[in-house]
């Protein structure tokens, strides 16, 4: 008779948990660090929010292998519900048709409502299609901001620098007299040639910055950026300029340490470096060239997005869905925005931060959405070029030709015109 | 002596199958798709392929940095090669002379080889580091500023001298076993024949160690094309930027990381060509001059 009434329990018991069994589904990620805890507690939340859904987030490498082992994935048949993919490889797997559900369509059919209105203008198209649909759902985004050491400007008795030609001749000079490297930065090709088009309003590549066709040039080989490169040169050589690898820790690591006094970062730097700095630091807009516009205009959204792969049955769709709903919450992406530093991707969430003060407490935190919210341009959607992976790495190698004085500015930049010309021919014909 | 006959023809092949099979299954399949696939353009998660000609082979050495990929390459397997070649020796040479604590010494000298070639990068990695490095900080007393990640030839140097160190304590292990097994009487006839140390080395130990050098030769050069891998990879930090690279890496670099998987086949073949030739010319010309005992 126990031993009966034992056995009923245990099955009662089994079929509760089968009953009760959340839909699982993969989150794959790429935040290593400080950025995966958040990841992780934004998760915990989810699946502690409710019961019928479980996210499972997983760490697998930084951008680059993300992005490979999802393509190892979905070749066998294996691929997560939803991968991170980061701006650099957008035009890869926006380019694959099929291989991800549009965000907005999936929401869509999973009644979860979408606007998007609702999100801040510099986030909403960047990973759209040509249709302007929302493919990626923007994740953790970003933008390149000045980062300065508030004590060292003061000692050299300077104010953070607007534009290039007063870093050239105030703010670089009187920080070097104070005993500093005045500036460093952490990431070329995208603080100073994606961004740099962008904030100039300049055209980065044919056919709209890549968004309208598949027989898109790279427009990179302009006087404006050469002119910009040419006076890196020259600033290194001064002393105003410290360059020390394509390595983005390699150049942050200065800043910490207080030998280099301002540092082009990311936004999302912002939660890193309150805990790694033990000083007083505050951040402004990337400057621009008087010489070049007198009109700046906002900067792209950088970082990345979050995609759900196609192949996986319904109730599993629903459940990125829901997973969506809930990341686009204003409560969570204010969260995501005060711990991390990336910018909140909706109106919602930026209302509430600046209801709660949190500005007024933090005003650097402030500086990365205000910069994406300054006048758009014909050219600051964003971009969309396949194999940019590669075209990075060119960008990288010759950049690094350039300040180490192995070429000179115009033939590292005719290299890669040509090369990277190349790649998007390549990648053409793998649309084909 | 007695002879061993098989008495069914077919046993032989039966007995060869496994390892045939192992060997068409791990290289000649990979091989000849990789052949195949150097010849297609390919969407990355697909599948789908453009048959293209040659085009991935002249694309790919058509590349400026192509040339000085392989000129690196070169210069590094060669420099790697001999180098731990060399110091392997001379440490084999010194820890056979020596009689007190002699385990110690070779304990000691053998386990760098336990360390994982990615583990060995990171070791490289902080050593070398531009900030904190201990490295960079001597050679600055000397005037010279490394700079390693921004300097190509500064990186190169750390790269070699990573490699180098990680692959002497392999060939010393291999010198030292070899040297063991010279019987004592020679070298004892040796000696009443020749007062000078050094000459009896090169005119009767060498020659001795002909055997062992040759196969470390080989060893050594598929070490510093292939396995080199993980320390390069450890030391560039995933940026490949303005660093050296090997061709091998350079395979990876397009292939995995900037999904060209068209590009990257084509490399691997004609990386798969040198080593042909380079075997052939390695078994051709030298072998020749190896006498084995």
């Amino acid at each position: 008779m126990k031993n009966l009434s034992l056995l009923a329990g245990a099955l009662a018991l089994s079929a509760g948990s089968v009953f009760a069994e959340p839909v699982k589904i993969e989150f794959w990620h790429a935040m290593g660090g400080r950025l995966g805890e958040v990841v992780n507690d934004v998760a915990t939340q989810f699946n502690a929010a409710q019961s019928d859904y479980e996210i499972v987030p997983t760490y697998k490498g930084n951008y680059e292998e993300t992005l490979t082992a999802t393509i190892a994935a979905f070749r066998a048949g294996e691929q997560p519900n939803i991968v991170q993919v980061f701006d650099a490889g957008a035009a890869t797997i926006i380019g694959a048709e099929g291989a991800v559900i549009p965000a907005e369509e999936l929401m869509e059919a999973n009644d979860v409502p979408f606007d998007i209105n609702d999100y801040i203008s510099g986030v909403r198209y960047f990973y759209a299609d040509t249709d302007g649909t929302m493919v990626g759902m923007p994740f953790n985004s970003s933008t390149p901001i000045l980062y300065y050491n508030v004590a060292a400007l003061e000692e050299a008795g300077v104010t953070p620098p607007k534009t290039w030609e007063e870093f050239a001749e105030v703010t670089g000079p009187a920080l070097k007299a104070a005993g500093y490297v005045p500036l460093a930065q952490s990431h070329l090709p995208w603080i100073f040639t994606e961004n740099f088009h962008s904030r100039h309003n300049l055209p980065f590549a044919t056919n709209d910055n890549g968004y309208t066709g598949n027989d898109t040039q790279i427009l990179v080989n302009n006087d404006a950026i050469k002119a910009h490169f040419t006076a890196l040169t020259e600033w290194k050589d001064e002393g105003l300029f410290g360059y020390y690898g394509a390595g983005w820790g390699d150049n942050q690591a200065p800043f910490e340490n207080k030998e280099v006094a301002m540092w082009l970062g990311s936004s999302g730097s912002f939660g890193g470096l309150k805990q790694a700095a033990d000083f007083d630091f505050s951040a402004t807009y990337l400057p621009y060239w008087e010489a070049v516009t007198t009109e700046p205009t906002q900067t792209f959204i950088g970082g990345a997005a979050l995609f759900a792969m196609s192949g996986q049955d319904d109730a599993e769709n629903k459940a990125t869905a829901e997973f969506f709903r809930f990341l686009t919450s204003a409560e969570v992406q204010y969260f995501w925005h005060k711990e991390t530093g990336y910018v909140p991707i909706t109106e919602a969430a930026y209302e509430m931060a600046k209801a709660d003060g949190y500005y007024d407490e933090t005003p650097q935190a402030e500086v990365g959405i205000s910069q994406l919210t300054l006048p758009a341009g014909d050219n600051t959607r964003g971009y969309r070029m396949g194999f940019y992976v590669q075209i990075r790495d060119v960008m990288n190698r010759e950049y690094g030709r350039i300040l180490n004085g192995e070429a000179s500015v115009d033939e590292a930049f005719d290299i890669i015109e040509r090369e990277a010309n190349q790649l998007l021919d390549r990648f053409a014909k793998t649309a084909g | 002596m007695k002879k061993a006959v098989f008495t069914n023809p077919w046993l032989p092949y039966a007995l060869l199958l496994p390892q045939m099979s192992i060997i068409a299954v791990f290289f000649l399949w990979p091989a000849f798709e990789a052949i195949r696939t150097s010849f297609y353009i390919q969407d990355p998660f697909f599948g789908t392929a453009t048959f293209v000609g040659i085009d991935n082979y002249t694309d790919a050495i058509g590349k400026s940095d192509y040339l000085r990929t392989a000129n690196f390459t070169l210069w590094f397997t060669v420099i790697v090669s001999v180098g731990s070649l060399a110091l392997g020796l001379i440490l084999a040479v010194a820890a056979d002379r020596v009689l007190r604590g002699a385990s110690t010494y070779k304990t000691t000298l053998m386990w760098v080889y336990a360390i994982a070639p990615p583990v060995a990068g990171l070791i490289g990695v902080m050593l070398f580091d531009q900030h904190i490095g201990p490295i960079v900080d001597f050679f600055t007393l000397f005037g010279w500023e490394m700079q390693i990640g921004v300097s190509y030839y500064d990186t190169a140097f750390a790269m070699t001298v990573v490699a180098t160190w990680k692959h002497v304590p392999y060939n010393f292990i291999f010198f030292l076993s070899g040297l063991q097994s010279i019987p004592n009487s020679l070298r004892e006839a040796a000696a009443i024949d020749c007062g000078s140390r050094f000459k009896r080395f090169w005119t009767i130990i060498f020659p001795l160690l002909a055997p062992t050098s040759f196969f470390l030769l080989i060893i050594n050069i598929t070490y510093a094309l292939f396995e080199t891998f993980g320390t390069v990879d450890t030391m560039v930090k995933g940026e490949p930027g303005n660093n050296p690279v090997t061709l091998v890496y350079k395979v990876f670099q397009d292939g995995f990381r900037g999904l060209d998987v068209g590009g990257s086949a084509a490399q691997s073949v004609i990386l798969m060509i040198l080593v042909l030739a380079l075997t052939i010319i390695q078994f051709r010309l030298i072998e020749r001059r190896v006498h084995y005992t």
